[in-house]
């Protein structure tokens, strides 16, 4: 037995390499570990060089254009008409355009997106969700100029049919169709909080006797609430960074007003109208879509932030 | 929706006689069996998909005493109490043969007609992960009361006072009635289940290793808790821990890859086994 244990030392030995191949060989590792390491830091890098630089560039921009127009009157002033003899530089009235719109959206996505995603993770088969999930993510492949002729062209006009007067322009068709387009999002995340409730909440609701309706919408639904805010407020910045849909079908023309049976232009609205057109490199005008731009990237970024502080907190729960 | 939920609570309770079965003849099986039964399984066998967990289980539940079903892990003690309130109703591909009968009336509370929603008002559990919701102490008691409609403030105050204090919680929670559940210690969270379980006046309390999360302190508090209670209700314990069905249960049953080996009195069955099985798995030779 100690023979053959020896036998067995002396064979391990033998072919252990010397220590100097041993170091040899690390250092080639670690050369290579190295190569690899700065190669995906590199590629990690890009994504956050490219906001960062969207960042400053947004500052820089801004700043040329807060040295024209003091803050006060941009956060103050009712008009905004940079682009006239008599330029005013108030951002309310597009400020006003995205909330109607944006808010309008969430009208529709989030009690349709909460709906939604009860049926999805509380009621309906695997073999249901398998199949209603993938056509949900499809509405997110839909290209945005379609859902803009889509509010235009079909939205605008269904919602004259009951209420004629509704000018062509308007927010409240493009609201909808922003709702629609942000519905995906809302369901994939509202549903993934829900299935993220343990099961054995939902069978001690129904150890009592609940049914399922009243397992889902007593239990699940308050155990998933952050959850659910969450996804709500990723809904939000997305609804307000949309673009084509409201460029498209809500009118141009900055409008300070409340009414989403009006037509109105959003900040997103604005910068598209004005980009297209031929305007002087470093104008006042130039400028200003990079100060409208810093409002919505301080919103979504807000927005954004709030979404994921509630995300973690609801992972934290269980 | 509480509504319909509520309009048939208990209709076992109706002098139906059409599922009435009379009780089979004393055969040499049934002799030790305890004189006042709650429920009774008659050649019970449960399958998950094709994987059959349960093989022709017969065994009395003793009326106001406690139970015990001890075993190996994976013996299927728990799916075993899980059948009880239907609660595989819950996950498909789950399918159920034999039968529980439920005493006074005698239905079995397995057949197809017959509503899970309709036997969990009857029979209350309690999990083995302390599983209160993410309400206020009082929601979590109030709430098998409310899914059945109850919404008189004055009741459910009353209701929810009495269920605290026969779950021995009552002192601890009575100035924290708002706090959430999920804020209570690991055995106040149990206790709070329990006090949950109770509050609806169930038949029969199903308790599925109901200490195995706790520690040595909340578990005495919850055996001696199950004590008092076996005046009030019957109780069926599934518990890996032999020495708390010796110390709790009145009847014991022991399991093993699924089927029944022995049951009978605790006493009996920890101190002289009839089987070998049994006298192997209790003196700690496996499992």
């Amino acid at each position: 037995m100690d023979k053959a244990v020896a036998a067995m030392q002396d064979g391990i030995s033998a072919r252990q390499p010397t220590v100097a191949a041993i170091g040899a060989r690390r250092k080639a590792r670690q050369r290579r570990e190295l190569v690899i390491e700065s190669g995906l830091f590199l590629a990690a890098l890009v994504s956050v060089a490219a906001t960062v630089t969207i960042l400053a560039i947004l500052f820089s921009e801004s700043l040329g254009f807060f040295k024209t127009v003091p803050l006060i009157d941009f956060l103050t002033d009712t008009l905004w008409t940079p682009l006239f003899a008599n330029p005013h530089y108030g951002i309310l009235p597009l400020l006003a355009g995205t909330v109607v719109t944006s808010m309008v959206g969430l009208l529709v996505a989030i009690p349709l997106g909460t709906v939604s995603a009860i049926y999805l993770s509380e009621f309906a088969s695997s073999r249901t969700r398998e199949t209603i999930k993938p056509v949900l993510e499809l509405l997110g492949a839909v290209p945005t100029i379609v859902y803009g002729y889509f509010a235009l062209l079909v939205v605008t006009p269904a919602l004259q049919t009951l209420w004629s007067d509704l000018p062509g322009f308007n927010m409240l068709g493009p609201g909808i169709v922003i709702g629609i387009m942000i519905l995906p999002l809302v369901i994939s995340l509202s549903e993934d909080a829900m299935r993220a409730v343990p099961m054995v909440l939902r069978e001690g609701s129904y150890a009592v006797g609940a049914t399922r309706l009243q397992t889902a919408w007593r239990v699940v639904v308050p155990a998933a609430t952050s959850g659910l805010v969450a996804a709500y407020v990723l809904g939000v910045s997305r609804a307000v960074g949309e673009t084509m849909v409201v460029a498209i079908a809500a009118g141009q023309n900055p409008n300070l007003t409340w009414n989403p049976m009006e037509p109105a232009a959003t900040i997103t609205a604005y910068i598209v109208q004005v980009a297209l057109g031929d305007l002087p490199h470093g104008s006042i005008g130039y400028q200003s879509i990079f100060a409208a731009g810093l409002v919505l990237a301080v919103m979504t970024f807000a927005f954004n932030m709030l979404g994921h502080i509630m995300r973690k907190r609801f992972r934290e729960i269980y | 929706m509480s509504g319909i939920v509520c309009a048939n609570v208990f209709p076992g309770k109706d002098p139906v006689v059409t599922h009435v079965k009379l009780p089979r003849t004393e055969s040499a099986e049934r002799q030790g069996w305890p004189k006042s039964i709650k429920a009774e399984v008659r050649d019970l066998s449960f399958a998950y998909g094709s994987r059959v967990a349960l093989k022709n289980l017969s065994l009395p539940v003793a009326e106001s005493r406690i139970t015990a079903l001890i075993g190996p892990s994976g013996c299927g003690k728990s799916t075993f109490l899980r059948c009880f309130n239907r609660m595989h109703d819950l996950y498909p591909g789950t399918r159920y043969e034999g039968e529980i009968l439920l005493y006074p009336d005698n239905r079995n509370i397995l057949a197809r007609d017959i509503d899970p929603i309709e036997v969990r008002m009857r029979l209350a559990m309690v999990f083995q992960k302390p599983n209160p919701f993410p309400k206020s102490v009082y929601e979590n008691v109030a709430y098998g009361l409310q899914v059945r409609g109850m919404t008189d403030r004055r009741v459910l105050d009353e209701k929810v006072e009495q269920a605290l204090k026969h779950a021995a919680l009552w002192e601890e929670v009575k100035d924290r009635l708002s706090s959430l559940g999920t804020s209570l210690s690991g055995g106040q969270q149990q206790r709070l289940c329990i006090a949950r379980a109770l509050a609806t006046d169930p038949e029969v309390l199903l308790l599925d290793e109901p200490t195995s999360a706790l520690d040595p302190i909340a578990t005495a508090n919850i055996e001696e808790l199950l004590l008092d209670l076996k005046q009030r209700v019957t109780i069926l314990i599934v518990t890996h821990n032999m020495q708390q069905a010796a110390r709790v249960s009145d009847w014991t049953a022991f399991m093993y890859l699924g089927e029944l080996v022995e049951f009978g009195l605790t006493k009996q069955l920890f101190t002289n086994p009839s089987k070998k099985q049994t006298e192997d798995y209790i003196t700690g030779r496996f499992g």
